[in-house]
């Protein structure tokens, strides 16, 4: 309102005041500083995402290498995987995130000590701990088979190295290992912003337990929780580390998703224009993401 | 306050309940089993890790589930670089730690720069800028590898550590400028004029005003800049592939591809690797934990 006022204003004053608008009421050497403190990122900018950007759809433009992807049995299994991986690790750790950030709004102690040691797979970088994961999944030594053969003398199953489904699952249970705790805390700290009092007046009307999570908690969070949701989608289709390390899309090139078949297409087979429209492929997915976040994120109060 | 004085009354039939007590304890074990079980499950791969550095070559290959022999001795042969992998081990060190004190001094530096002149000399258009910053923090960094490491190699910047900063100030700076300005709406324009009328350029105000400010934005986003340095895997492996360029992370995935890999000095290479940025994520966390969560919701 305010500022439609002022343009208003603005051009019905003397030209010279219209140059001083177009600077944004700026004077020439304050003008001149204001741009110079920009140039860095825009050529930053320009130089390291619109120009890759702009490389990368020219490498990826001719329609005859998507005729080649579509039809190549290992796409298929690979877009199946990236739905897979998505739909299921991103919603299941959102869910439980939603659910332990309830828990550790509890009082005491040791849940805040609890919550210092939740955080660590959050802290500790990325490459350790998959290598770390991938060896305890080995079939013969790892510590996951070990303890199964000490507890219980059964032989465990070969985690990586059999079946797609046992591979595919243990991918997803490491990337929930590893990302649940930035969102819970993220969670937790939407659950701190809602006023104490709603909760009082909600248990005086007589909700408690599950009824106060659905009618007070949720609806309060529901925005906050999309907006992760999506952007938490958009980070994980860009993953790579996760399936790299734990399976490195075998067996038999049955668990990659379209971030690291990107990779292998570009460098392992050399063909790089291969690997840019596997990436590529994604866009009819990524799109729509990118523009829902755009708009959610600046105008909705949710900042991340 | 009749709110008060209902929700007293009603803890006070509560509490006269008999088994109200008990109730409460029940629950309260619940919840010390739920976080017993959230202790296993977040430490159990770091146990593992810590296992394996303290047991020898032969006794990774064994059914044991703690070291039987526990002994220092691989994390000895990592800082002696006493292994043939691990010939440049302190080399590597350094490039990563180099890596990441220009990707946090650079991004706080362009980051600070571009958010004063959007926000606070309000430029215009700046908007353009913010929206293309959004942008770039939703483009996934793996999708641009592969442009970008032709593009790279044309520049002849491959093997070089400076195309892995350009790659980690790119994508840490669109954070850096929606945390700036978040936070500097916090900092009164007063102080700016104030200084103006007494003859201050905008480059002395960037640098006396604003920068001492924002100092625990600068701390929180620089902790985000450094972690995400640390923990990028991708580009480093694929633009740094000499010995002597390449970074601990890269010269760790190596080891994987080895026949007869050495696990117990991978995992003595990567708990060495993992301490630092532990440390600060530790000694930042609070202010990390705000930037991340900066403006919350406002419900």
């Amino acid at each position: 309102m305010t500022t439609a006022l002022f343009e208003g204003a603005r051009s019905t004053i003397a030209p010279r005041s219209r140059l001083r608008s177009l600077r944004g009421g700026l004077q020439g050497s304050e003008y001149a500083w204001a741009i110079a403190f920009c140039i860095p990122y825009v050529a930053v900018f320009i130089a390291f995402v619109v120009f890759p950007v702009l490389f990368g759809l020219w490498l990826g433009h001719s329609p005859s290498l998507y005729v080649q992807l579509f039809n190549d049995p290992i796409y298929q299994t690979t877009v199946v995987n990236t739905i897979l991986y998505l739909v299921i690790g991103v919603n299941l750790k959102m869910f439980l995130a939603l659910l332990l950030s309830g828990f550790f709004m509890r009082k005491g102690w040791w849940v805040k000590g609890l919550l210092m040691i939740y955080v660590l797979p959050w802290a500790v970088p990325a490459l350790p701990t998959f290598i770390s994961i991938h060896w305890m999944l080995n079939t013969q030594w790892g510590l996951i088979n070990n303890v199964l053969w000490t507890v219980s003398g059964i032989d465990g199953p070969g985690w990586l190295d059999t079946s797609r489904w046992l591979a595919l699952g243990s991918v997803i249970v490491t990337y929930i290992w590893k990302n649940m705790p930035f969102w819970t805390v993220i969670l937790l700290a939407g659950r701190m912003a809602i006023p104490q009092e709603l909760y009082e007046a909600a248990g005086v009307d007589g909700a408690t337990g599950i009824k106060r999570f659905v009618h007070v908690s949720f609806p309060l969070l529901a925005n906050l929780y999309l907006v992760c949701t999506l952007l938490s989608t958009i980070f994980t289709l860009g993953d790579f580390n996760t399936v790299y390390f734990i399976t490195g899309g075998g067996p038999a090139l049955s668990t990659h998703v379209l971030a690291t078949l990107g990779i292998r297409d570009a460098f392992e087979l050399a063909n790089p224009q291969l690997g840019v429209a596997a990436v590529l492929s994604a866009l009819p997915l990524m799109i729509p993401l990118v523009m829902t976040l755009m708009h959610k994120l600046r105008t909705s109060e949710v900042q991340l | 306050m009749s709110v008060l004085t209902v929700g007293r009354q009603a803890s006070a039939t509560a509490a006269a309940r008999p088994n109200y007590r008990a109730r409460a304890m029940w629950k309260e074990g619940l919840c010390m089993l739920l976080g017993l079980v959230l202790v296993v499950w977040t430490l159990a791969p770091i146990y593992n890790m810590v296992m394996v550095a303290l047991e020898a070559h032969n006794d990774v290959f064994t059914d044991a589930i703690w070291p039987p022999d526990p002994s220092l001795h691989s994390f000895w042969v990592v800082f002696t670089q006493g292994y043939w992998y691990l010939e440049y081990f302190w080399h590597q060190y350094e490039n990563s730690v180099y890596i990441g004190f220009w990707t946090v001094f650079l991004t706080l530096g362009i980051g600070s720069m571009v958010s004063y002149s959007i926000g606070r000399m309000r430029i215009r258009h700046g908007w353009l800028l913010t929206n293309a910053a959004l942008l770039t923090y939703l483009v996934p960094a793996s999708f641009l590898a592969i442009p970008f490491y032709r593009m790279m190699q044309s520049y002849g910047l491959g093997n070089n550590v400076w195309s892995i900063i350009a790659v980690e100030v790119t994508f840490a700076t669109p954070y850096a400028i929606f945390i700036f300005q978040q936070y500097g709406r916090s900092i009164p324009f007063e102080l700016d004029e104030a200084a103006r009328i007494d003859g201050a350029s905008p480059i002395q105000v960037y640098f006396r005003i604003y920068l001492p400010l924002m100092a625990p934005a600068l701390v929180a986003v620089g902790t985000y800049a450094l972690l995400l340095a640390w923990n990028e895997y991708l580009y480093q492996f694929l633009l740094l592939s000499d010995k002597r360029s390449m970074t601990v992370p890269v010269a760790l995935a190596q080891f994987l591809n080895s026949d007869e890999s050495p696990w117990n000095y991978m995992m003595a290479t990567a708990i060495v690797y993992a301490i630092p940025p532990v440390i600060v994520y530790y000694l930042f966390r609070g202010r990390m934990t705000a930037g991340l969560t900066m403006g919350g919701v406002k419900g």
